[in-house]
């Protein structure tokens, strides 16, 4: 991690980017049980399995590489080949599609990454065919991005920005609680679905945080 | 919980090899995992479906002469990926290209869509139909639309003896089409199911209760109710499917010309009096086949009530859900192409006739 002159990190570089997969990996590992019994009222209870499966898969195949594209684009294969599900084809073209422009990138500052939480928010809805208010991971992955554009255009730091977002993200997620779903497997139960909290949002919010905390740590 | 597995992590892989020793005119590959006819189908169309595992006999169950020639399971419950779909497409398509059956489920749908792309990248003729007959879901505007259920395996039957004839790809996709929209179902869950990875059932249903309006992964339905009796479960079901209105939605499909995939509106046909069909009493894993019985014998009255006369059925475990206890029904309108195709000589472990 580099360090602008007041110490904060100002951009987030390659080996960054790898420890925030290792981390990703290790807490949906932790968190395997509680995002497959949130996905038993509203789903089909496999959403922790199948997650944990996916980032098992992406530590095997992460390259020693610095190059961001590289690594993102190795994320997005290893998930759309081992996930499955719902899951597996939204969060690989989340990377893929966010990967797209990174290649040969070795550093991102502020404004990539807001470009790359935006290109991520895109590639979910292609292929989702899904917005914001469905009650799926978009309630928790457009205001993190939509956060960080906006503490990034107001001069915070990564870390800082990055708290934003997660904050966003963490209301996001909560905000699907309430929501009647009208994507996925939740959306069959109707006003049933109400009252629960959504798994891909929290999977997603999961992966945000493991971002965060991995800039707010390194030295 | 208490199954017959050894480690939950394995299930799937130890099922796939068991299959693969029974059924020794079937081959088995991992890695990426899926089940295919010896020699696939090199001067006709072959037919591939696929979805998670959990449903046996679907979809492995039904690959051989006249069915699927290839199946891709999943692991419980959840569908497989593109690179499975691609490799087993691409081990039994000939130069009639490949058409693939695809349950309305979010996740087979995007994962088939990927697959589908990447045959084409590959030069190899793909059509993608999917079967959503699941009429328990009235809207499609606010969900993912209805699921696919039983109609699945006659549209898997009847393609399977379309190829057998040597029709083309086109003309296969569109007789695919056609049995969705002519086939409705409806299934009731008894229990709930437990997955090996979870190991504890899915949703609580309690002694008096049930879930009407399942799908097949063990999620609640749309309504919970107090237990009725059989006769009265029938004919909720059959009512729901008989007198089922014509359903419209979007589905999706490849457009060569644009290069995308497109929404195409597509309608249900409706039952009409005078019509004839084919009917699964389907269990759906934990129900003894001697109560499916007792829910055809209520079928066919309610059927003759509404005028649609039954006139093939299967009656037994065909698209299942675990160990849930519970039934789904279909009905499939038939003509006279329809049943000439379910008719021809099948030859899988679940489905054998006509050899
Ligand atoms: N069309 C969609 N757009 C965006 N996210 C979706 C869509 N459909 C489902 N999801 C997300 O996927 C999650 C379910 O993932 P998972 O359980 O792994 O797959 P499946 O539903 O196939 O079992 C949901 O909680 C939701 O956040
Ligand atoms: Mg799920």
């Amino acid at each position: 991690m580099d360090r602008a002159m007041g110490g904060a990190p100002a951009v987030l570089t390659g080996s960054a980017v790898r420890r925030w997969v290792e981390k990703s990996a290790k807490v949906l590992a932790e968190n395997r049980a509680y995002l497959t019994d949130l996905d038993s009222p509203i789903g089909d209870a496999d959403h922790g399995n199948n997650m944990d499966r996916g980032y098992k898969a992406v530590l095997e195949k992460l390259p020693e590489s610095d190059d961001i594209g590289e690594l993102l684009k190795a994320v997005a294969m290893a998930l759309i080949s081992k996930v499955g599900g719902a899951a597996g084809p939204l969060y690989g073209t989340l990377f893929l599609q966010a990967s797209k422009p990174l290649t040969g990138v070795r550093e991102m500052d502020g404004a990539a990454l807001a470009q790359f939480f935006d290109d991520a928010v895109a590639g979910v809805k292609m292929r989702g065919r899904s917005d914001a208010g469905m009650k799926t991971m978009l309630d928790t992955l457009i205001p993190a991005a939509e956060a960080f554009r906006q503490a990034n255009g107001d001069g915070d730091d990564l870390a800082a920005a990055l708290r934003a977002a997660v904050d966003a993200a963490e209301a996001g997620m909560k905000a699907t609680i309430p929501m009647r779903a009208q994507r996925g497997r939740a959306s069959y139960l109707g006003e049933r679905s109400i009252g629960h909290q959504d798994p891909g949002a929290t999977s997603s919010y999961l992966i945000l945080q493991a971002l965060a905390d991995v800039v707010a740590e390194a030295p | 919980m208490k199954k017959l597995i050894n480690n939950a992590e394995d299930v799937t892989v130890e099922q796939l090899q068991g299959f693969g020793i029974a059924h020794s005119d079937i081959e088995v590959q991992f890695d990426p995992n899926f089940v295919n006819v010896v020699g696939g189908a090199k001067d006709r169309v072959a037919i591939v479906s696929g979805g998670g595992s959990g449903h046996e006999p679907l979809h492995g169950g039904y690959v051989g002469m006249g069915m699927l020639d290839a199946a891709c399971p999943g692991q419980v419950f959840t569908s497989p990926t593109p690179d499975q779909m691609f490799a087993a497409c691409k081990a039994v398509a000939g130069d009639q290209g490949v058409l693939q059956i695809v349950k309305n489920y979010t996740g087979d749908v995007l994962n088939f869509q990927m697959a589908a792309d990447m045959l084409r990248d590959d030069g190899i003729d793909v059509r993608n139909v999917i079967i959503d007959d699941d009429v328990a879901l009235k809207d499609s505007l606010y969900t993912a639309g209805r699921r696919g259920l039983g109609t699945t395996v006659i549209a898997e039957k009847v393609c399977g003896a379309a190829s057998q004839e040597g029709w083309d790809l086109d003309r296969i996709a569109a007789l695919c089409k056609k049995v969705n929209l002519y086939g409705k179902s409806m299934g009731m869950a008894l229990t709930s199911c437990t997955t090996p990875q979870k190991g504890s059932p899915t949703f609580d249903l309690g002694e008096q209760e049930m879930e009407i309006g399942i799908g097949i992964h063990g999620e609640p339905g749309i309504e919970r109710t107090a237990i009725k009796s059989a006769d009265e479960i029938t004919e909720i079901l059959a009512n729901h499917i008989l007198e089922d209105e014509a359903y419209t939605r979007n589905l999706s499909e490849w457009n060569a010309e644009k290069g995308e995939w497109v929404d195409v509106e597509t309608i249900d046909i409706t039952f009409e009096d005078g019509d004839e069909a084919i009917a699964i009493v389907n269990g759906m894993g934990g129900t003894p086949v001697s109560e499916l019985y007792t829910v055809y014998h209520k079928l066919a009255e309610v059927a003759g009530r509404h005028g649609v006369k039954i006139v093939r059925n299967l009656v037994g475990n065909y698209i299942t859900s675990l160990e849930m206890a519970g039934v789904s029904i279909t009905l499939v309108k038939a003509d006279d192409e329809i049943l000439r195709l379910y008719d021809a000589p099948v030859n899988t472990p679940a489905l054998r006739w006509g050899i």
